[in-house]
């Protein structure tokens, strides 16, 4: 059945982009794809592990490659590790072990060439909606004059649709609006990599949509490459080039077995996809029963 | 009646209680109407002779509490001419307010420097925060007066000493608020703030202050309700100037009538202070 799954899936490959070692590996039901790849690689992470109790780490030997442009999400249940893999891609964790590589350097720390888009949007409510991404712009380039920021920041505010709300507080807006708002700070740093930690999560499902929608046109026109945390099956399909399954750490046979990277899945869906036509598509089915199964089954016992 | 604004009628019945107040305490400031029965049955010589040990009998017997229309007429004379000075005993209630006043901000404002930037080392970090704790749970418990006579010994100043007791009072509320308000940022905003590498000193001053500022001024209230508190018992010890050594003095002169008047305007200044941290505190509370 599984294998099934897989032929069905390479055969829907075709308008893929080109894989890496990693992606090709993907569809090898690999455990542990723990193979590095070249250092072309934009961004590279190596056998990284986190440990909060010595002898059960959350997750361990979790490596995988992003190129420039991709769309990767990352999908797995609650406590698997998702969000502290991608805090350490913001530098705002660090690993127990393992490293990351983004253009060939090691991230060390937090920095403005990756930007973050919070679960919980984290604008500072006491400003305006130009006032937090001002305050974004001014920290990227401080020795900008006030008009060149001014200009900076409106466009961005248009990219997401919220002119008519920029010189509102944070309070005044819906989730959805302030989410829209967080992005547009994220994308306002111009940073070499967009992280979002579950961005749409607490949003209603026609927000949620739309949004959607907003952001793949985004990092469509901006080649921006971007990391996902979602819970969203359907929203992984639509939005990622790939998906990283992860599975929870568990007991098996009396032995406690660490979470980690259990299985990349390319999306073979062809890029200029939409929301409205997804389910049309050929291969959509497979590719969402694939997953569905590796949460419900797999995810915990790998 | 009904259909009054909840403001309106809540100022309807503050009048009546005002006025019942009013009309209380002017029956009960009333001269007893003692005075034709008293000497009702007296001689002539014996009246006399009362009058000479000084117990006068037709005289109109008093309570010595002043009626409400006696300390209008003082407020209005003392409100006519605030400023006057005639030697160390006689100034007018502006200037002794004046004293009080710039007490209250000069020790206030040190504990300010003190409290805000304390705050902040505390609030940031976890140690310091372990560490500073025994010191703050003694020291915040001593009554600020306690500290008078050791102030009064090293400062060799009374003025100075009343500032210190000030400064020293104030201190905690704001200490402890602007701790618990810096540690209590959201961890959100400071990731924010990191992962735009913002420096240290901005990250300060336009994430974490303005986060904690609505806990660090409701620190600064209280404090400056405890700082006017305690400057009338303060000058009350020191003497010299001041509302409290006004009010002490007008003792001394038995005159009730200038004590009753201070009491109003003690409260009444303390009134004004407090609405304005509340508009302050009004101006830096964001919705989340």
């Amino acid at each position: 059945m599984w294998s099934d799954t897989q032929d069905r899936l390479r055969g829907a490959l075709a308008p893929a982009l080109p894989m890496s070692d990693v992606q090709a590996r993907g569809g090898e039901h690999s455990a542990n794809p723990s193979r590095t790849t070249a250092m072309t690689a934009f961004l590279k992470i190596e056998r990284l592990a986190k440990a909060y109790q010595q002898d059960r780490p959350v997750f361990t030997d979790v490596s995988f490659t992003l190129d420039k442009g991709e769309f990767v999400c990352i999908i797995g249940h609650s406590g698997c590790g998702k969000t502290t893999i991608l805090n350490v891609l913001a530098g705002l964790d660090t690993a127990s072990a393992g490293h990351a590589f983004m253009d060939g350097r090691e991230i060390a720390g937090p920095s403005l060439e990756r930007g973050v888009v919070f679960q919980s949007h984290a604008l500072m409510p006491w400003l305006t909606v130009r006032q937090n991404i001002a305050f974004a712009v001014q920290s990227r380039w401080p020795d900008w004059r006030a008009a060149q920021v001014q200009a900076h920041v409106e466009k961005h505010v248009a990219m997401v649709g919220l002119l008519h709300a920029i010189d509102k507080k944070p309070s005044q807006l819906s989730g959805g609006m302030k989410q829209r708002v967080g992005i547009a700070r994220a994308f306002s740093i111009q940073p070499k990599m967009l992280l979002l930690d579950e961005p749409f999560g607490a949003l209603d499902a026609l927000t949620r949509g739309t949004i959607q929608d907003e952001l793949m046109g985004i990092v469509r026109q901006t080649q921006q490459t971007v990391f996902m945390i979602t819970h969203d099956v359907d929203e992984a399909i639509l939005l990622s080039d790939r998906i990283l399954l992860m599975s929870n750490g568990h007991e098996e046979d009396g032995r406690y077995v660490p979470g980690g990277l259990a299985e990349v899945v390319v999306n073979p869906l062809p890029r200029d996809r939409s929301r409205a036509q997804l389910h049309h598509l050929p291969g959509y089915y497979a590719l969402r029963n694939h997953i569905v199964d590796f949460l419900v089954s797999r995810a915990r016992a790998h | 009646m009904k259909h009054m604004h909840l403001h309106a009628r809540a100022a309807l019945v503050s009048m009546l209680m005002f006025l019942v107040l009013l009309g209380a305490w002017q029956l009960s400031a009333s001269p007893a109407a003692v005075g034709s029965a008293a000497t009702a049955g007296m001689t002539a010589e014996e009246i006399e002779y009362q009058k000479m040990m000084g117990k006068d009998p037709g005289a109109v017997k008093s309570t010595g509490f002043p009626p409400p229309l006696d300390v209008g007429k003082a407020i209005v004379t003392h409100l006519a001419d605030p400023f006057y000075d005639k030697g160390p005993n006689d100034k007018g209630i502006g200037i002794q307010l004046a004293h009080s006043l710039a007490r209250v901000g000069l020790g206030f404002v040190l504990a300010m420097l003190v409290a805000l930037p304390l705050g902040f080392v505390i609030g940031m970090s976890p140690l310091m925060q372990k560490a500073f704790d025994p010191f703050v749970q003694v020291l915040k418990p001593i009554s600020p007066l306690a500290w008078m006579p050791l102030a009064l010994y090293t400062l060799k100043d009374s003025n100075v000493s009343g500032i210190f007791v000030i400064f020293i009072c104030s201190i905690w509320p704001m200490l402890i608020n602007t701790a618990f308000g810096v540690a209590a940022v959201k961890r959100d905003w400071l990731n924010v703030a990191s992962t735009l590498e913002v420096r240290p000193l901005r990250k300060a001053l336009r994430v974490i202050l303005p986060a904690a500022a609505p806990t660090i001024v409701t620190g600064m209230r209280i404090s400056m309700g405890i700082a006017w508190l305690v400057i009338v018992a303060a000058e009350m010890l020191v003497g010299g100037t001041g509302v409290g050594y006004f009010v002490w003095n007008e003792w001394n002169n038995l005159s009730l009538v200038n004590v009753i008047f201070a009491v109003l305007l003690i409260g009444v200044v303390g009134m004004l202070l407090d609405l304005a941290f509340a508009q302050l505190q009004k101006a830096v509370t964001y919705v989340e």
